[in-house]
């Protein structure tokens, strides 16, 4: 007999904030390439006898994340000690937030397989980045580890979802649309590969029509989406396997392990998780005003989802605008090439596709977009009209990268498209002669034949050919034929 | 209001401190008259007050995001015990964060 068991994930993400300074010092937040202990003073240090201030722009971002995420934005917030011993903290303490956050209650929509879960967010706090440990065998020999203080004290956000996450690819879905949200509002890089954002879950497995218990796992180390992924997957299998071995399954920190591929339980103390939380005297609690909320609210862009939304009702392919909207400031560029006259499905489907490619080939890519959005419009109408096929307005819209040129003038200078019938005839019955397996295969009844030779046209015309043209005449030569 | 011995060994071992008998013994008293001198706070009507976690009349104080100075790398590691590489130099710790 076969039990059905059902998974329960729910995820806590972490996200280093983008500001200048750290979130309770004046240090700079922009440690990344500095030398170790470099961005580091008295409060950061755990001095005795300093005073944190509390950084504006790091709760701003916090409540602007809240908002994104549908959270309520209680009036009153406050800081709290959370102790534990560890030497990555310097004061033996962080401060965070525990019952007071900033944000709670939100939700947020995820899609897989075209269906879609809403995830609860139970909170949205912030907190402050511990220094950076390295365990390595130092120079004489000895095993040490060692610390670097520049991470310490700079802002922390940490994102917490309900339990309502039941698959490993609804989790990874949530962690990509969560970072490309984050991008989207300007609130951090969210580069996992800098650790500017951490995904750990809880997930514990159960008896279909059992009641969902206490007891969970909590996983950590994942360093990408795809290890996210994997991991959740291996807890399931050694879960479930458990379960039907009627083994209990323990309550447990597991670190991931990338290149074995499993989870390794991390023995902690039974008392590692007494964090004596109380309220951080230092800091006095927060008054969220209604005005700023409604401030930060009213100074945020339109959110992805909304763009997406309307996208996909001017006629965009849902899948192509779900690409698009992971990247702001292409979907800005296409909505402004869209405003320039485009239709929005054209646009979407030809920027996602042929023009990020066109993008990614350029050396310096940080730099913004340089061809105006007018000018991919009107690309796009020379290319509807027929005046360019689509191999050809490619190879136009590199020379526009290349040059700075315009579409029109690119267009002239190659001279223009080949539509005169007799000029088309002769080259495509040269290659209906050159290619009789492609003949075959369209008597077969096989339809890509029709696009293999139309291919072949076009690499003898170097894509000056009109498309639909092309395709009329191949037809009725070989309807022609039989 | 008394604590017995393992509250004692709880506290020491989350404080990472090392007592002998001795002291475990005397601070079983001590931390006992410092709970006692809490309770009577018991004894007060706060029927009517609000639960506040702070005392100082004092909100909203926030810094704008400037970056300002730190300290030269040297004074940072001024107290460290050992310095290896520009960083701190600690026993070695497993990972359990």
């Amino acid at each position: 007999m076969t039990t059905a068991y059902r998974t329960v994930i729910g995820l806590e993400t972490h996200v280093q904030l983008r500001t200048r300074s750290k979130m309770f010092c004046g240090c700079a937040a922009d440690y990344a390439n500095a030398r170790p202990n470099t961005h580091v003073c008295p409060v950061c240090l755990g001095m005795p006898g300093v005073l944190p201030v509390i950084n504006r722009e790091a709760v701003d971002h916090t409540i602007r994340t809240g908002l994104a995420l549908n959270c309520e934005i209680p009036e009153y917030a406050k800081f709290d000690r959370k102790n534990y011993a560890y030497p990555d903290l310097m004061k033996w303490y962080q401060i965070s937030q525990y019952d007071l956050p900033l944000c709670v209650n939100g939700h947020f929509d995820v899609e897989v397989n075209g269906a879609t879960t809403r995830v609860g967010i139970t909170r949205v706090h912030l907190e402050e980045d511990t220094a950076r440990l390295t365990h390595v065998t130092a120079a004489d020999g000895a095993p040490a580890s060692l610390i670097d203080v520049n991470r310490s004290g700079a802002p922390l956000m940490e994102i917490v979802s309900e339990p309502d996450i039941q698959t490993p690819a609804e989790a990874m879905a949530y962690g990509e649309k969560l970072r490309a949200l984050l991008r989207w509002i300007g609130v951090s890089t969210a580069n996992m590969e800098d650790g500017a954002l951490r995904i750990d879950a809880n997930i514990s497995v159960w008896p279909e029509g059992e009641p969902v218990g206490d007891v969970k796992v909590e996983v950590k180390n994942m360093n990408s989406f795809r290890s996210l992924g994997r991991a959740l997957a291996f807890e399931i299998e050694r879960q479930t396997a458990r379960r039907e071995r009627g083994q209990p399954i323990e309550q447990e920190t597991r670190g991931w392990d990338e290149s074995a591929g499993v989870t390794r339980s991390q023995r902690t103390k039974e008392y590692a998780h007494d964090y004596r939380y109380f309220p951080e005297p230092d800091l006095p609690p927060l008054h969220v005003t209604r005005q700023r909320v409604d401030a930060l609210r009213a100074a945020l862009p339109r959110l992805p989802d909304q763009v997406a939304a309307d996208l996909i009702n001017q006629g965009a392919p849902e899948a192509d605008v779900a690409e698009l909207v992971q990247d702001r400031p292409l979907t800005d560029y296409t909505l402004a090439v869209i405003e320039a006259g485009a239709s929005a499905g054209e646009a979407v489907t030809w920027i996602v596709h042929e023009f990020r490619r066109a993008l990614n080939a350029q050396t310096n890519k940080s730099a913004a977009i340089p061809i105006p959005p007018a000018e991919v419009a009107s690309l796009l109408a020379l290319r509807a009209k027929g005046s360019v096929s689509s191999t050809m307005a490619g190879e136009v819209l590199d020379e526009m990268f290349a040059t700075g040129k315009s579409a029109s003038t690119i267009v002239e200078a190659r001279g223009p498209q080949i539509s005169g019938q007799d000029e088309l005839l002769a080259i495509a019955r040269q290659v209906i002669q050159e290619n009789p397996q492609a003949v075959q295969d369209y008597r077969d009844g096989k339809g890509r034949a029709i696009q293999y030779l139309m291919g072949q046209v076009m690499r003898i015309t170097r894509g000056k050919a009109n498309p639909s043209a092309v395709s009329t005449l191949i037809r009725t030569q070989l309807d022609a034929m039989e | 209001m008394s604590i017995d011995r393992s509250q004692v060994d709880h506290a020491a071992e989350l404080a990472r401190l090392e007592l002998s008998d001795d002291e475990r013994e005397r601070l079983r008293g001590e931390l006992g008259q410092i709970l006692q001198a809490f309770e009577a706070l018991n004894t007060l009507d706060t029927e009517h007050i609000s639960p506040t976690a702070q005392v100082i009349p004092l909100g909203n104080v926030e810094r704008d995001d400037v970056a300002a100075g730190s300290l030269p790398q040297d004074a940072v590691l001024d107290n460290a015990p050992r310095v290896e590489d520009g960083q701190i130099r600690v026993p070695p710790v497993l990972d359990e964060s």
